[in-house]
């Protein structure tokens, strides 16, 4: 066994956003597409929580996306414990399906309003068979609403009775049903309030000690993802920028973007460094930039990096893509 | 936290019902109440026909051709035993129009059903399943809404009777007509239901559905489905008064119920032959609970669009 849990090597996924084919002939236009994500690697081990960290359109909900093969990749492979999730063979996939789940953004979409708690709580669990009977996916439904903090009685209410963040836990507890190892959480706290967000994010790392499970954390909110991750991913357009520890990251990042999106968090301590403010946006991923896709607005920017494509390579504990780390231009 | 159990209790089906804001909006509109009980009455009448009707109009034996052509009872000539008067054959018109009725509703809802089920599951097909599945569906849609649907249903009645020349036409006629009505009306419903799916189908709890490994079919049929059917209800209740119109002019018109099981339609094209010389009842009573049938209903619809639209609550 090894203490990778989940493999991505090379990932990438185009998005195909030409016009019909009717408007593209008589137009004369070429087909369009949108590099969501593009040569993407990385590793997640065993009973880590690792986080992937960007901007919106960086591509995080697509990587989700394609881990849990809701939809499928145009390049590169996933291997979770050494087994590709892309080649589909269907007995193995469905015994491999059981093994990952996926908590979501919305809370709110993201439980079927027609259906009562407690089935939508046992759907996985029925399908997976992991118990047998009505009985007892019923008890095993009674545990799992305790284990997130809900009353067993809340089983036989819909979903429009619950708040946000009891609606979040009833998807968490639809999560754990079928006894996933591996839990991909898609911006799982940015719909809901503030105290709210601590209450499920404790949840989650209670549940991770007590089930040991492995996260994939996407989070566009740097304080949650501090609190959470063991590791972290920086996405840029689509593109791995840096991959650090946690603490490392946040102590000393070295990718001028990562350096950028850090001043820009506030905090109370008033540290009386000086800021960097962020300049400019994310640009158009029709048309990407040359070279580094962060050249625009990086302050260390040269010809280099208009001209080639940096990759990620080792600095100290920090594997980084910038070439201006290489230069030591920093 | 401690709570009365009493109050946990979810509360019964009729208590649900009379609490719902469609229960209120319905008890404040009196017009919807006398639509409803309008239907309802005809519906039981219907239903009931062979206990309430004075007569038998479709036992042969029990007509008397003396008695053909009687005006209403409060007409000069007219005969108690028949209240409404009698057809060209002696027919009571009221147990007419009661039978007649029945064989009206009885079409309106087989083809409202049969248009409903094929309109939802290729809507639901074509909204789910996106690309060409999308593309061909929808399209035969779109040159399915350039004919009227009265064409149609000439249409399909003339080649089943033209393909299967030799069957039955008392027996196949009902068929022919459920058949050829909800196959003009399924356009409706598809488009309304693949419009909902393509709404539904990207929220999370499809995604959800998706991440186990459901199979399409199921996740259209337990998940989806449920959260489109609102505006279909309205549709279907809209559409049955419709039905019930096709019906009766495609009987009119001769294509539809023969007039040894005479509908609704068929009397009135009966009657028609006798409007000029003076028999004016056989056409008139017929037309007259054919217009309230259609009426009520089409006022049930309309409330029941405006009492589910959320935005005009």
């Amino acid at each position: 066994m090894t203490d990778v849990l989940v493999g991505i090597e090379n990932l990438s996924r185009d998005f195909d956003v030409s016009k019909p084919w009717l408007n593209r002939v008589l137009e004369n236009e070429e087909k369009k597409f949108v590099t969501a994500v593009n040569d993407v690697s990385f590793e997640i081990r065993r009973g880590e929580t690792f986080a992937l960290v960007g901007e919106s359109g960086s591509g995080k909900s697509t990587i989700a996306k394609l881990i849990v093969g809701l939809i499928r990749p145009t390049g590169g492979q996933i291997l979770f414990d050494g087994t590709n999730v892309a080649t589909r063979g269907s007995a193995s996939m469905r015994q491999l399906r059981s093994r990952f789940q996926m908590i979501f953004q919305d809370p709110f979409a993201s439980l079927n309003p027609r259906w009562r708690v407690k089935d939508i709580i046992a759907e996985p669990l029925r399908t997976f068979g992991v118990v047998e009977g009505r009985a007892a996916w019923e008890k095993r439904v009674d545990e799992l609403l305790e284990t997130v903090g809900l009353s067993a009685k809340d089983g036989a209410k819909y979903p429009h009775e619950f708040s946000g963040g009891q609606r979040q836990r009833v998807a968490i507890a639809r999560a754990l049903s079928a006894q996933p190892e591996f839990i991909v959480c898609d911006e799982p706290t940015s719909a809901l309030d503030v105290s709210v967000q601590a209450q499920i994010l404790n949840l989650m790392r209670d549940l991770q000690d007590e089930f040991g499970l492995t996260y994939l954390f996407i989070s566009h909110d740097l304080s949650v993802v501090r609190h959470m991750a063991s590791r972290i991913g920086v996405l840029y357009l689509g593109r791995l920028v840096e991959v650090a520890e946690g603490k490392t990251l946040f102590r000393e990042p070295k990718h001028p973007y990562t350096k950028m999106l850090l001043d820009a968090v506030p905090d109370l301590e008033m540290t009386g460094r000086s800021r960097q403010p962020v300049e400019g946006e994310i640009p158009n991923p029709i048309d990407p930039p040359s070279g580094c896709t962060y050249h625009p607005r990086c302050p260390l920017a040269n010809d280099r990096c208009k001209r080639e494509v940096p990759v990620l390579k080792l600095h100290e504990n920090t594997k980084a893509a910038c070439f201006a780390l290489e230069e030591g231009r920093g | 936290m401690t709570m009365d159990s009493e109050r946990l209790k979810p509360p019964g089906l009729w208590a649900r019902v009379f609490d719902s804001d469609i229960w209120y909006s319905f008890t404040r509109s009196k017009v919807i109440m006398a639509a409803a009980i309008v239907t309802l009455l005809i519906f039981l009448g219907a239903l009931f026909a062979p206990l309430i009707a004075p007569h038998d109009p479709f036992d042969m034996a029990s007509l008397y051709l003396m008695d053909s052509l009687t005006p209403p009872m409060w007409e000069e000539g007219g005969n108690p035993v028949y209240p409404l008067g009698t057809d060209d054959q002696g027919r009571d018109i009221l147990s007419a129009i009661l039978y007649g009725s029945r064989i009206s509703l009885a079409v309106g809802f087989a083809s409202v059903a049969f248009a409903a089920i094929l309109g939802i599951s290729l809507g639901l097909l074509a909204g789910y399943m996106g690309g060409r599945v999308d593309s061909i569906i929808m399209r035969i849609a779109d040159v399915q809404l350039t004919f009227p649907s009265i064409l149609i249903a000439l249409l399909i009645d003339g080649s089943v009777r033209s393909v299967f020349g030799g069957i039955d036409r008392e027996q196949s006629a009902f068929y022919v007509l459920v058949f050829s009505i909800g196959l003009s009306f399924w356009v409706q419903y598809a488009r309304t239901v693949r419009s909902s799916t393509l709404v539904e189908k990207d929220k999370e709890y499809v995604q959800a559905a998706r991440l186990i490994g459901l199979h399409p079919l199921r996740i259209m049929a337990s998940h989806v489905l449920p959260n489109v059917m609102g505006p279909v209800l309205v549709i279907a209740t809209i559409n049955l008064a419709l039905a019930i119109i096709t019906e009766a002019t495609l009987s009119f018109l001769g294509v539809g119920i023969p007039s040894t099981q005479p509908s609704l339609g068929t009397l009135i094209r009966i009657g028609n032959d006798f409007l000029f010389s003076g028999e004016w009842w056989i056409a008139a009573f017929p037309g007259a609970a054919l217009a309230i049938l259609v009426l009520a209903v089409n006022l049930l619809g309309d409330w029941l669009r405006d009492a589910l639209n959320p935005r005009l609550r």
